[in-house]
């Protein structure tokens, strides 16, 4: 009998930990991934001729760094990996995968999704203009290319990356000019109970508030974003502060982010049930504690499912591959205490929980957005047209909002706007966010050339 | 192309590694080996493109081929996506897409 096929979407911790425990099993699991090299966006590599030690790059985190790259590392030879490759559409058993211009179909006999999360986004007045970038891109663009996003950079959003970019700008050398949280400072003491679970990571945090503090850069608590100013350029943010008061900040750069948006396209593509995650207020892929989906051959990791983090993305790896061997009737993997690793998810899980009390997603702020604000960034759609696609047009959810206004139907597929647009939609409504559903995934995840050359088997 | 004045991203470190020079829009730009095209752009200019509905300038957001908002094209008319793509030797872009040819 052939060798099972497994197929891994995702190198980052999830992906490699997978992969991991299936070669150990004896299996050649194929490692699908976008990206050149391995590490996923949170432990990406530099390219190749940069010098930075990992500490300079991960912080605190060079060590797990360091275990995830070398993991992988030590795999090669014994998976097929496929870099710059994209995982395009998933369904009944077959994986469509574009690479370097050649349209490949996979089957597989399980497949294992481990495709990450970006980040989440609200709009806000003048979001689209150059020099506003993501909390991520921010981050990227220091640990990829050694770049600050600008000479003066405002950070604004909520959740643990707002405070450790801010700590990585101010340590590279960038001028920080304010810390902006749109989550006020009592949410943060209403959290302690449930985040002193994982106490290494609060004083983590706190470590990070220390340094934004010696380098003398304000932080502000419980801002509602006005505006982003600037024709061609940023040239400046207006907020409200906690008292209420009008500022505007000067600066030529905006890194804005709240927590994370899980990719979890393909899941949706492949025909999982999806469950309202009150905690992260988005549609999640629904698993068992181990990473089983609803679809039998599928399999979940990582932040696209979880969105617990990289740590928590490891050990979701792990059990992932784990449930695979176990469902293809292969004996378990040694060294992997399975109970072990739920526990120590289920604490992670209660640290998310905390995470999302001390640092709320601000849902009230979209819902009074004005209505000339740019929600879709794709197709310019304004939240007075989805409003209006809800009252006038009587949209009873997110796609039918979409057939009406095109909001999320351009280029990135709602990944930042689907979200912001459910709020927006729901509160038109008067209806909670979960009421305006999400938007339906569709094939191709990302735009595809329209030649792609097909490979004849 | 380069809307505004002076450069979008400012380099921190790494600043030994050979230069390579592309074209943008016909003009040429020097960058350093390991830059993506997003970065060589915005290292000379804060634009990389302009949006569709004429609401202005863009210049990528997510850095991470999510937004598909750094879109630019070589002159052959190869779409690419700035910020994932590694500068080349000679390499040339426009920051318009180069019109689709008329069949029949």
């Amino acid at each position: 009998m052939a060798a099972p096929r497994v197929i891994v979407v995702g190198a980052g911790p999830a992906g490699t930990r997978a992969a991991e425990v299936l070669v150990a099993a004896g299996l050649r699991p194929v490692v699908i991934d976008e990206a050149a090299d391995n590490g996923g966006q949170i432990y990406r590599r530099q390219p190749a001729g940069f010098r930075r030690r990992a500490e300079e790059l991960y912080g605190t985190e060079a060590g797990r760094a360091r275990a995830v790259h070398g993991a992988f590392s030590a795999l090669r030879g014994r998976i097929e990996h496929w870099p710059q490759s994209l995982a395009w559409q998933l369904r009944d058993g077959t994986l469509q995968v574009e690479r370097g211009g050649r349209a490949h179909r996979l089957d597989f006999d399980r497949i294992i999704l481990a495709t990450g999360a970006t980040d989440r986004l609200l709009p806000i007045p003048g979001w689209t203009v150059p020099g506003t970038f993501s909390l991520g891109a921010a981050q990227i663009a220091l640990k990829a290319q050694a770049c600050a996003i600008g000479r003066r950079v405002i950070f604004l959003g909520s959740g643990p990356l707002l405070y450790l970019v801010a700590a990585q700008y101010v340590k590279a050398g960038a001028q920080v000019a304010a810390v902006l949280d749109t989550a006020p400072a009592a949410a943060r003491r209403a959290a302690l109970p449930l985040m002193a679970v994982r106490p290494s990571l609060l004083i983590k945090g706190a470590a990070l508030l220390w340094r934004l503090k010696r380098a003398g850069v304000p932080v502000h608590h419980g801002v509602a974003p006005l505006r982003i100013e600037g024709d061609s350029r940023v040239s400046g943010l207006v907020f409200r502060d906690a008292a209420g008061r009008e500022q505007r900040l000067e600066g030529d750069a905006v890194g804005m982010g709240w927590h994370l948006r899980a990719e979890s396209q393909l899941a949706d593509l492949a025909g999982c049930t999806f469950a309202f995650d009150e905690v992260s207020r988005q549609w999640l892929p629904r698993i068992d504690a181990d990473g089983r989906s609803s679809v039998d051959g599928v399999y979940l990791a990582g932040d696209g499912v979880r969105l617990a983090g990289a740590d928590a993305a490891e050990l979701g790896g792990k059990l992932a591959a784990r449930a695979v061997l176990q469902d293809l009737g292969l004996p378990p993997p040694a060294g992997i205490d399975a109970e072990q690793l739920r526990r120590s998810l289920a604490r992670m899980e209660r640290f998310r929980q905390g995470l999302a009390v001390a640092f709320p997603w601000p849902g009230d702020i979209i819902a009074k957005l004005s209505d000339d604000t740019l929600v879709c960034r794709c197709e310019a759609i304004t939240a007075g047209t989805l409003r209006r696609s809800a009252t006038a047009l009587e949209a009873p959810e997110m796609n039918r909002a979409k057939a009406f206004t095109r909001v999320g139907m351009g280029r990135c597929q709602g990944r930042f706007c689907g979200i912001a647009g459910a709020e927006i939609l729901a509160a038109a409504r008067g209806e909670p966010m979960q009421a305006a559903g999400r938007i339906r995934s569709a094939a191709p995840v990302k735009p595809l050339a329209v030649a792609i050359e097909v490979e004849t088997p | 192309m380069m809307g505004g004045a002076g450069p979008l991203l400012q380099r921190l470190d790494e600043l030994v590694r050979p230069s390579v020079t592309l074209a943008v829009d016909g003009q040429v730009v020097t960058a350093l080996e390991g830059d993506t095209v997003l970065t060589a752009v915005l290292l000379h200019g804060a634009a990389l493109r302009q949006s569709e509905f004429g609401d202005g300038p863009r210049a990528g957001f997510c850095l991470m081929g999510a937004c598909q908002d750094c879109w630019v094209w070589t002159e052959q008319g190869t779409r690419l996506r700035a910020c994932s793509t590694p500068v080349t030797a000679g390499l040339r872009i426009v920051t318009r897409e180069v019109p689709w040819p008329r069949l029949g």
